[in-house]
């Protein structure tokens, strides 16, 4: 008798110890995490004014702001989620309805899984590789295939994800209606996925909104404003990095702001792409 | 549009069937390519890197691993100490990141009181999607000062000449360094790897879990005995993961590391990863051997993060999850 009770203390001491430790490591990882983002908001509101969206990148000591940075990344991002929309709902489609089921097509699958999460420092070698050093140049358009090719895997996987879901009997529908297949896609489903391919492609732009390191070395920087993305063009990650560690005040200031900036927008995408994505609740 | 609006008004005429069919195999012509895309995308980052890096791997060879030259001036590369310093940050991180995040999850599944269980899972996945550089200012800017203050200096202060501790915490106490850099690196991964094991440990059947509580285990039991084995093969393939992305982080790493190259001699030397020093040197490479040094050096991380995916996919997979 007195074994057993031993061995209920016991458990009950280890059960003890297992839930504190639940709740301490939660409470710290939310206090560390909380942390981040008050000395964000801290410090990047005290760098925040109207000249920050209006005026370009200065010189250290005086007046500026980040305008040629933020139209940079937005005409970068723009460009590069153009391009990355065709070709990641596209093949995102070929695997759902065509050839998702071949070996080649599990092959497919397998390599987007890996570069959703590849390391993003090399997509930007590689593109300098290819885009740069055979111009000899810096570019917005380097950078905007660098940052397509991020998001490429990110839109495939959510357009493969949300085809599958929708109902088998809305393909039987459309082709006994006399539709052809591509037909049906294009129009039936891909309409009735509308809302679950928004929120793809709401979810690879803000993952791409904050990507430094492949813009490094592909659109590099540009002190000031250019709409020409055949050159080197500013952006918020590149001027953040840089200026963040600039020994100038002002400087670091601007970065605060750039970097709260930056996580507001990706904070607000990702949110209105969860909304969106728990809306569809029709059939 | 009309393609296929004609077979309908008009029945089986011979104009409109092979027209519709046409568009057909050109849509799924062009859908093919696109998928294509996909691996010629990886063949050539493969191929650019291996062409890039091409001088330095002739003249190098597998000696680049092991050498901790690196010296500009003569030209002389070695990847010992990035590779060292990558693998080293990336272990320390796992080692704290590992306890918190299932700390985490089992809270956010077990013990946390219906109400917030929803607003702290939503905002760990949010936090998972915040932009690594933002974890790299905070911890230059705020976490340095601090840890220089409240830990550098004690424990040097604390370790005894000629003991393993002073040993380890030889270096300047800065606030940068390979410990500094571990522990951002594991705030960083936190939140996805929490999110990640939270999203396996939800796909548990109740079933299960119920049954083990009702047959009178403990909360402990519950989560270690039964909800963790069944989910084993994807929990790992999780961790995998986030070591993946720590091998392969740039930004959260590079403002804090310290960015010299030599073998890391202590947790508070500065040191260097194969991605920091990428991404401060290969804007600047001026000669064509030191681009292509840093190019083979990514050849190393793509190889190493490549293993690291690739196996933590395959795993993910036989527990039939897609994260």
């Amino acid at each position: 008798m007195s074994v057993s009770a031993a061995r209920v203390v016991r458990r009950r001491l280890a059960n003890l110890t297992f839930e504190v430790f639940c709740w301490v490591v939660t409470a710290v990882a939310l206090v560390a995490l909380a942390a981040i983002l008050w000395s964000l908001v801290r410090q990047g509101v005290g760098g925040l004014n109207l000249d920050v969206f209006i005026k370009s990148t200065p010189a250290p000591g005086s007046p500026g702001g980040l305008a040629n940075a933020i139209t940079g990344s937005l005409m970068m991002c723009l460009l590069a989620m153009a391009m990355a929309l065709v070709v990641g709902v596209l093949s995102g489609t070929w695997l759902a309805e065509y050839g998702g089921h071949s070996t080649y097509g599990s092959v497919i699958r397998f390599l987007n899984d890996v570069l959703l999460s590849a390391p993003s420092i090399l997509v930007g070698v590689f593109v300098s590789e290819i885009l740069v050093k055979p111009f000899h140049t810096f570019s917005g358009i380097a950078g905007a295939v660098a940052l397509s090719l991020l998001a490429v895997p990110v839109i495939t996987r959510t357009t493969e994800d949300v085809l599958l879901l929708q109902a088998q009997t809305l393909r039987e529908a459309g082709v006994a209606l006399g539709a052809t297949f591509s037909y049906v896609i294009r129009q039936i489903l891909w309409r009735s996925a509308r809302s679950g391919l928004l929120t793809g492609a709401l979810l690879a732009f803000a993952r791409i909104s904050g990507e430094t390191a492949p813009l490094l070395f592909t659109a590099l920087n540009n002190q000031f404003f250019t709409l020409d993305l055949r050159h080197p063009t500013a952006n918020l990650p590149v001027v953040i990095f840089n200026y963040a560690l600039s020994a100038y005040d002002d400087w670091r200031r601007l970065a605060w702001a750039g970097a709260l900036l930056i996580a507001v927008a990706v904070l607000a995408i990702t949110i209105v792409a969860r909304i969106l994505a728990q809306e569809p609740k029709r059939s | 549009m009309s393609d296929a609006a004609v077979p309908v008004a008009r029945a089986p005429t011979r104009r409109a069937a092979p027209r519709g069919a046409r568009i057909g195999r050109i849509f799924e012509g062009l859908c093919f390519a696109a998928a294509t895309t996909l691996l010629v995308a990886l063949g050539g980052l493969i191929a650019s890197l291996v062409i890039g890096g091409w001088p330095a791997i002739h003249k190098f060879g597998l000696g680049f691993l092991f050498s901790t030259t690196w010296n500009p001036v003569t030209d002389e590369y070695g990847a010992a100490g990035p590779i060292v310093g990558t693998l080293v940050t990336s272990a320390i991180a796992l080692l704290l990141a590992l306890p918190v995040a299932g700390g985490v999850a089992f809270f956010l599944t077990e013990l946390c009181p219906a109400p917030l269980r929803q607003p702290i899972g939503t905002a760990v996945e949010l936090l998972a999607g915040i932009p690594s550089i933002v974890y790299g200012m905070w911890g230059l800017f705020v976490f340095a000062p601090l840890f220089s203050k409240w830990v550098q200096m004690p424990m040097m202060m604390a370790a005894k000449p000629g003991s393993l501790l002073e040993k380890l915490t030889e270096g300047v106490p800065n606030g940068s360094g390979i410990l500094s850099a571990s522990i951002i690196l594991a705030i960083m991964i936190l939140p996805f790897m929490a999110a990640t094991l939270r999203e396996l440990l939800l796909t548990v059947p109740p079933a299960v879990r119920e049954s083990a509580y009702r047959l009178g285990a403990t909360t402990a039991e519950v989560v270690m005995s039964v909800t963790l084995p069944y989910v084993r093969t994807g929990a790992i393939g999780a961790v995998m993961l986030g070591l993946g992305r720590a091998l392969g982080e740039t930004m959260a790493v590079t403002f804090i590391i310290g960015n010299s190259h030599g073998f890391p001699k202590s947790l508070f030397d500065s040191g260097s990863t194969i991605a920091s020093t990428i991404a401060n040197e290969f804007a600047e490479a001026t000669t064509e051997m030191h681009g292509g040094a840093l190019v083979y050096l990514g050849l190393v991380l793509f190889v190493m993060s490549f293993a690291v995916l690739g196996l933590a996919r395959l795993m993910l997979r036989r527990q039939a999850i897609r994260l």
